[in-house]
């Protein structure tokens, strides 16, 4: 019986404590930065797409919601000729993320992404691309690895030695 | 001729009025349980979501009306509608001012008693019509709750009875002048609110709902405004038996300054408030100690109420 007063008057005082309800239209939640929503593709510092359409992350994801084709061009840089994400199959796990070699593609803050009709959730290339490097702002991938493409040789990437001649036996 | 203009009056307001706390109370309810768990409850149409018994009201009525092929079904339509009538009828007893009642009854506390017995019948009615397992189950409960607390509803209100000398609930008010019946009659008062619970079916006692067990008890099977006829039902229901308590416990229309109308109205909208509380609190017991308490605590009390009451009035007089 006692116990049951306890329990009500404690209930009434929670009319003084402060309400957790996040009034959401007028006032937003707090995203983590490393939170998993709306999926982007980013650029390197200088401007050109990371994306190489490796297609691991098409590889990885669990629903099959990204499709892409993998074109070069004449300088031997591939990248994707079309790269498509179906945001109504997508789970939003981030796998593509972690596959990504190239820190390509990435998952931001944002989920508001509502639409009245399904097949505007479709994402094509132009949607994902932002203008920036994303998490990674020093990050160049073609200036890291050891490809030739235009404009950069074997052996002039950073970090990079230059390749050793096997047919010369000296040290 | 102005009497029966007046009374006429009367019965349209305090139809218009107990109508309208009926769907105030479902705005009531849900803000009142949101500010006491932490949360807003509807907020969003009307000013503070008071347009939301509106919106509610029109769902209702635009659902559709649903009988089940295998209801009862002239049962299943009376069901409802029972328990709006019997409740809206015991309103007429009640004395909401010095003179404004419905009709001036001298058994009005026989008449509140036998209506909201009565009432309990539309609970069974619908369990039995649906002829749904759950629906069967929530009138069964609904049952055996009336038969353990219908007894000690009665027997505790004997004593206030006594120390008024009078069934006619004008008088025991005006016998409240000097002390309000909740001091003498305090046990009287706790017996009555706990049987007016299980007879209003809130919390504690939900046991004919249940909707965590039997989906939605009685009313599992109805749909659109017959489902809205017994949400309605069991608002005024509360209202009703708030109303009573105040009648036969805190003076009710009595106090100081404020004109008498709004006295009662104050004191009937604690209790309201006090009714949603007991829901944000407490969980509900199980049958069996439902049924325990009714008879191994309940009853024995509201009996040694009646006999320490009447031995002091006899005492006295």
């Amino acid at each position: 019986m006692l116990s049951l007063l306890q329990s009500l008057w404690l209930v009434f005082t929670h009319a003084f404590h402060r309400r957790v309800t996040i009034q959401y239209p007028e006032e937003k939640a707090y995203l983590p930065p490393r939170w998993r929503g709306r999926i982007i593709l980013s650029r390197d510092p200088d401007g050109g797409e990371r994306c190489v359409a490796c297609y691991l992350c098409a590889a990885v994801c669990p629903v099959d919601c990204i499709a892409l084709q993998a074109t070069e061009d004449g300088t031997g840089r591939r990248y994707p000729e079309f790269f498509r994400i179906n945001f109504s199959r997508c789970i939003f796990c981030g796998f593509c993320e972690d596959a990504c070699p190239t820190y390509a593609i990435q998952l931001t803050p944002d989920f508001e992404m509502s639409e009245y009709h399904r097949k505007n959730l479709v994402y094509e290339k132009e949607d994902l691309l932002i203008s920036g490097p994303g998490k990674y702002p020093d990050y160049n991938f073609w200036r890291v690895a050891g490809v030739k493409i235009g404009g950069k040789d074997k052996g002039e990437s950073e970090n990079e030695a230059p390749p050793t001649d096997v047919h010369d036996l000296l040290p | 001729m102005s009497d029966t203009l007046r009374s006429i009056l009367i019965i349209i307001g305090v139809l218009l009025v107990t109508l309208s706390i009926a769907a105030g109370m479902i705005w009531l309810e849900r803000r009142l349980l949101g500010l006491w768990q932490d949360r807003y409850g509807p907020n969003r149409v009307g000013p503070f979501g008071l347009l939301q018994p509106v919106v509610d009201a029109v769902k209702l009525f635009s659902k559709e009306d649903w009988i089940p092929p295998f209801a009862d079904r002239w049962v299943f339509v009376l069901a409802p509608a029972v328990i709006m009538v019997t409740v809206l009828l015991s309103f007429a007893v009640v004395p909401f001012a010095p003179r404004i009642r419905v009709v001036d009854l001298n058994i009005g506390l026989l008449f509140f008693l036998a209506m909201s017995s009565l009432g309990v019948y539309s609970i069974i009615l619908a369990g039995w019509a649906s002829s749904s397992k759950y629906s069967l189950l929530g009138g069964l409960r609904a049952a055996a709750q009336m038969v353990s607390y219908e007894v000690f509803m009665g027997l505790s209100l004997m004593g206030v009875v006594m120390i008024a000398g009078s069934f006619d609930l004008a008088d025991i008010v005006r016998a409240q002048r000097r002390v309000w019946f909740c001091i003498p009659q305090v046990i009287g008062l706790v017996v009555f609110l706990i049987a007016g619970i299980a007879e209003t079916r809130r919390l504690p006692f939900d046991l004919p709902e249940a909707e965590s067990e039997l989906v939605a008890g009685f009313h599992t099977e109805y749909s659109a405004m017959k489902f809205g006829m017994f949400f309605v039902g069991e608002y005024l229901a509360i209202t009703l038996i708030s109303a009573m308590i105040v009648t036969l416990f805190f003076g009710g229309w009595m106090g100081a300054v404020l004109p008498p109308i709004v006295w009662f109205a104050v004191k009937t909208f604690v209790l309201l408030c006090f009714f949603i509380l007991l829901r944000a609190a407490l969980p509900r017991i199980r049958y069996d100690q439902l049924m325990a308490l009714g008879w191994k605590v309940m009853l024995p009390l509201s009996l040694l109420n009646i006999v320490v009451t009447g031995g002091i009035v006899l005492a006295y007089r």
